[in-house]
């Protein structure tokens, strides 16, 4: 697969057309402070998304934990920049660095657990990174870490998004994603085939919390204020809805199931006290009528590129 | 050592609630493999209900109590009937998030219609205590401790000595072997959920009159707590659940005792961590090989 | 076939973002006659609050004070004759969303003041939106101190707060135990999820030291956890002759009664966080004994606008007001009359109008607003007997 084929040119250029467009649009003002922040939210989500879906959808790992990874990317990137006064690009590379450790951290002992006993397993581990921020008084504590500085803006953002769904899908491509996707078919018919179950497993755990370690910088930069709350395992289950909303197993359809579901939130501002209430109901349906998400399992081709054979 | 003593009461009566708790939790799993993450909200709503009697229709306690536990089964059978068959041959992540379904449609469903805010039961069972010496025990204590053991008598007796048990034995241990046998696959499902319902239901009225207050979110922590104290027993062996019940109960209370009261939620889930790695058939449980 | 229509929906989804579609929402009521030319009849007041999460009954308990208050200020004629319209947004109880929604609620809804949100920590998400588009925010609850002041010791221009800050609380408490009731040895019980009550915490501590008293033990409990009796046995172990319990009523009312059940009869103390009928029901009368709170008033009170206040509360409501109803009730009518001040309803004017805020009448008390945006007014401390408040004594800031 040549790196300069027609294919990934053109895609490049449609990345970096719709990077332009936003960029000009923020900066005419035509998209204003509102829509700004709820893209912001997308992009997040979508990152979040993918890194998970990588995890439970691809590797078959169900994960109910992932919300502790932004946690500790927001956490990280937040000490970085408004405690030690660091650039955006080092706390970033801190914070994802730091994720990913506790990506392992994670990853190593529940490796031998399956199915249900790992999502709550997940959500324990989940829950304690939780509990310990709430009383780490440094970062705050209940009270929440203040005053972090707005480094995030949308060329962070999207060549954030880019990159994470680059990465991702060309991992999911390439020999390692192949092996994660065995894992999720039939573990015991992966490992007799000799393939090192326990690496890829690790390794997906990894790269999803990386990822989800950067978001949650994007997020702590953005938002000013960061508490431990808002990491709980609600969030978790709010991303974990996003990829079986999608697709488990489609990077598009995470993209897909990002973008819609936090626009549905958002209509769903209006009636504040049903709210929760039709979020469940639209999940349920989901989950009875189209359990394989809106995308199943099928990515965005760019068919119109192929030539046609003769 | 009074103190000792004093907090072990306290962990006793925390333990009975889990335990309570947990005993649905157990069954269902055991029978259709599910986290029914919204059985929490049914110890909720059954609190509700019992709020309801006292409150607006003036019941005493035990008739409070049972129409809680009713009400209780009947709601669990409906949420299967309605949210959980038509997914019963799906996959187990589908499962899970409709139970999330589920459990979020009653918490919130709850919000709306009562509002948010903790409602009181009137005093239906007047607090006594007994002190002895330093320490000292109330009988709403000791009204849970005897309330749990005979629910939990009874309940070991019908999956042991009446052929609705056997069924439900028989499903959860093959669900197609018992199919061909002849039992009803669908009603014994529907039974296990409304014995597990109406326990839970049993445990809110009981929290609700012993704390005195209740709040439509309140099923969630517990909720996990007691699935926490079934794995530790072992998931669908119901003496299990009772023992990993009382179990957490009292760590959870030493945990406070000894000063890191803010932590005790986190110790839980590191016990569930250990539980599941070291023994993730539980205490009780067997060591079954996979087959490949 | 479904991967065209999802990526279709999505494509039209975005769009319907950027025209705004799904930014209507107006809760109360509109004027009569000129329904075109609402926008010009009407101003428009944002509220931003927790209406659904785990702290939604502050949230509603704070839209029904605010609602109730600008009921009446419309029937009488509004606020420089126009009629105040209220557009209310949830914020979920995050902090991130209370960020969304103020920016919905300035951009969109184009409000002239942001009320709320009710906590501290969702009041923080909300305050940088507030101050980058200039729109003064008013929060009738985020007690913690950094909300007006930031780190610098510098104020926050655009932020107001109608309550008082937690170091206050607990530094009253701490004077009004060691010096008034001569108790020399506390222990401290803190809700560890609110930043109001470790604040306050915080603070008695550090007074109640520097007046030479000890503090015996501290301990911690969560939110919505309704057995306390380990932390409480572990408090009667160490002996104190007082407690200084600083939490919300749902927690308190529950320890006050196990604590009286576990043989601990010791002074309890604590902030406005008591202040509701529910603490009554949740703790039973006999138990209400020995216990004293600060407020901001009293609802024994006998004047006339707080009498008039409880009825037509309870007219509307079905039930008797807690402190966050009259907190509400109070801010709304603390914004109006900034606005009848500021002489038009427009936010840079309405800011200062609010910094200039001097003897304002609510029925929570008389205040007056300090160069950090901070309330200064008088501090009631009511004490419980048989679960009925009396009024102990006001205090003069």
């Amino acid at each position: 697969m040549r790196i300069l084929s027609k294919k990934n040119i053109i895609t490049a250029l449609l990345i970096l057309l719709i990077y332009a467009v936003g960029e000009v649009m923020l900066r005419q003002g035509i998209i204003d402070s509102y829509i700004e922040l709820n893209i912001m939210l997308i992009g997040i989500n979508i990152i979040l998304a993918v890194g998970l879906n990588l995890v439970t959808g691809i590797t078959g790992q169900f994960s109910l934990g992932h919300a502790a990874f932004m946690a500790v990317g927001a956490y990280t990137s937040a000490i970085f920049t408004a405690k030690f006064g660091q650039s955006f690009i080092v706390a970033m590379v801190f914070s994802a660095i730091a994720a990913a450790l506790a990506g392992v951290i994670i990853g190593i002992p529940t490796l031998r657990l399956k199915g249900d006993y790992l999502a709550i397993a997940t959500l324990g581990f989940g829950e304690i990174i939780k509990i310990v921020a709430l009383n780490i008084d440094y970062i705050g504590g209940a009270r929440g870490f203040m005053d972090i500085p707005k480094y995030t803006n949308w060329t962070w953002l999207y060549f954030m998004v880019v990159l994470s769904i680059v990465v991702i899908k060309n991992f999911v491509d390439s020999r390692g994603g192949r092996a994660c996707i065995s894992i999720s078919q039939d573990e015991t018919a992966a490992e007799a085939m000799g393939i090192n179950t326990t690496k890829y497993k690790i390794l997906a755990f990894v790269i999803g919390a990386f990822f989800a370690g950067i978001a949650g910088a994007l997020y702590a930069n953005y938002f000013y204020f960061i508490k431990p709350d808002s990491f709980g395992y609600m969030k978790s289950i709010d991303i974990l809805v996003i990829v079986v909303f999608g697709g488990m197993g489609s990077i598009a359809g995470s993209v897909v199931g990002a973008i819609v579901l936090s626009l549905i939130s958002l209509f769903l501002q209006s009636i504040p006290e049903l709210r929760m209430v039709v979020y469940a109901v639209i999940l349920f349906l989901i989950m009875v009528y189209r359990p394989q998400g809106l995308l199943g399992k099928g990515e965005f081709k760019l068919k119109f590129l192929r030539k046609r054979v003769a | 050592m009074e103190q000792v003593l004093q907090q072990l009461i306290n962990g006793i009566s925390l333990g009975s609630i889990y335990a309570l708790i947990a005993l649905g939790y157990t069954m269902v799993y055991g029978i259709i493999n599910l986290i029914n993450f919204a059985h929490g909200d049914i110890y909720m709503i059954g609190a509700y209900i019992g709020f309801a009697c006292t409150t607006f229709l003036g019941m005493g306690f035990i008739p409070a109590l049972i129409v809680s536990m009713v009400s209780s089964a009947v709601l669990g059978v409906i949420v299967e009937k309605v949210a959980y068959k038509p997914i019963r041959k799906s996959t187990r992540i589908a499962a899970l998030i409709t139970a999330i379904s589920v459990s979020l449609f009653l918490e919130y469903g709850m919000m709306y219609f009562v509002k948010p805010e903790t409602r009181t039961f009137p005093e239906v069972l007047p607090s006594q205590n007994i002190t002895l010496g330093n320490v000292i025990v109330n009988n709403k204590d000791i009204y849970i401790v005897i309330v749990t053991v005979v629910l939990m008598l009874v309940l070991q007796y019908i999956i042991h000595n009446t052929k609705t048990g056997m069924a439900m034995r028989a499903t959860s241990m093959d669900s197609e072997a018992a199919k061909l046998m002849g039992i009803s696959v669908d009603n014994t499902i529907s039974a296990t959920f409304a014995l597990g319902s109406c326990l839970a239901g049993a445990a809110g009225v009981m929290v609700g009159v012993y704390y005195n207050s209740i709040d439509p979110l309140m099923g969630m922590m517990p909720g996990i707590k007691a699935f926490i104290a079934a794995v530790i027993g072992g998931i669908g062996i119901i003496p299990g659940a009772m023992f990993g019940g009382y179990l957490l109960g009292i760590t959870e209370t030493m945990v406070s005792a000894y000063g890191y009261s803010l932590y005790k939620d986190a110790v839980a889930f590191a016990i569930l961590i250990l539980m599941l790695l070291i023994k993730p058939k539980g205490l009780f449980g067997k060591n079954v090989r996979e087959k490949v | 076939m479904m991967r065209k229509l999802s990526l279709v929906l999505a494509m039209v989804l975005v769009l319907s973002l950027f025209t705004g579609c799904g930014s209507q929402q107006a809760a109360a009521p509109a004027p009569t006659g000129n329904a075109d030319e609402s926008d010009k009849e009407t101003i428009k007041v944002g509220l931003n609050y927790e209406l659904s999460g785990n702290v939604a009954t502050y949230g509603q308990g704070l839209t029904e004070g605010i609602e109730l208050a600008v009921e009446e200020i419309n029937s009488n004629n509004g606020v420089l004759g126009k009629q105040i319209e209220l557009v209310k947004a949830d914020n979920k109880s995050d902090n991130a969303e209370a960020a969304n929604v103020a920016t919905k609620l300035i951009t969109r809804d184009k409000v002239v003041a942001i009320l709320g949100p009710a906590t501290s920590g969702n009041t923080k998400g909300a305050i940088p939106v507030a101050t980058q588009h200039k729109v003064p925010l008013i929060s009738a609850s985020a007690t913690a101190d950094d909300v007006t002041v930031d780190s610098n010791g510098n104020v926050r221009e655009f932020i107001f707060k109608t309550c008082f800050n937690d170091s206050f609380q607990g530094f009253i408490m701490a004077n009004f135990a060691f010096e008034d009731l001569k108790l020399k040895n506390a222990a401290v019980l803190l809700d560890n999820t609110s930043d109001y009550s470790k604040g306050l915490a915080a603070s008695f501590k550090e007074r109640f030291e520097s007046l030479g008293g000890t503090v015996v033990t501290e301990q911690a409990y969560q939110a919505k956890e309704k057995d306390f009796r380990a932390v409480l046995t572990n408090i009667k172990g160490a002996n104190p002759d007082v407690l200084f319990l600083p939490g919300y009523y749902e927690e308190v009312g529950l320890i006050v009664k196990q604590a009286r059940e576990l043989g601990l009869n010791v002074p309890v103390l604590g902030g406005d966080g008591y202040d509701s009928p529910k603490l009554v029901e949740l703790a039973g009368k006999e138990a209400l004994n020995q216990v004293y709170f600060t407020n901001h008033y009293s609802s024994k009170d006998d004047s006339p606008e707080v009498v008039k206040f409880k009825e037509a509360f309870n007219a509307k409501y079905g039930k008797d007001p807690d402190a966050f109803n009259a907190l509400g009730y109070d801010l709304a009518y603390f914004l109006a009359d900034a606005i009848e001040r500021a002489g038009e309803a427009e936010p840079l004017k309405i800011k200062d109008a609010l910094a200039a805020t001097k003897d304002f009448q609510g029925i929570t008390g008389t205040l007056s607003v300090d160069e950090k945006h901070n309330p200064v007014k008088a501090i009631t401390i009511i004490e419980m007997k048989d679960g009925v408040q009396t009024f102990l004594k006001k205090q003069q800031p």
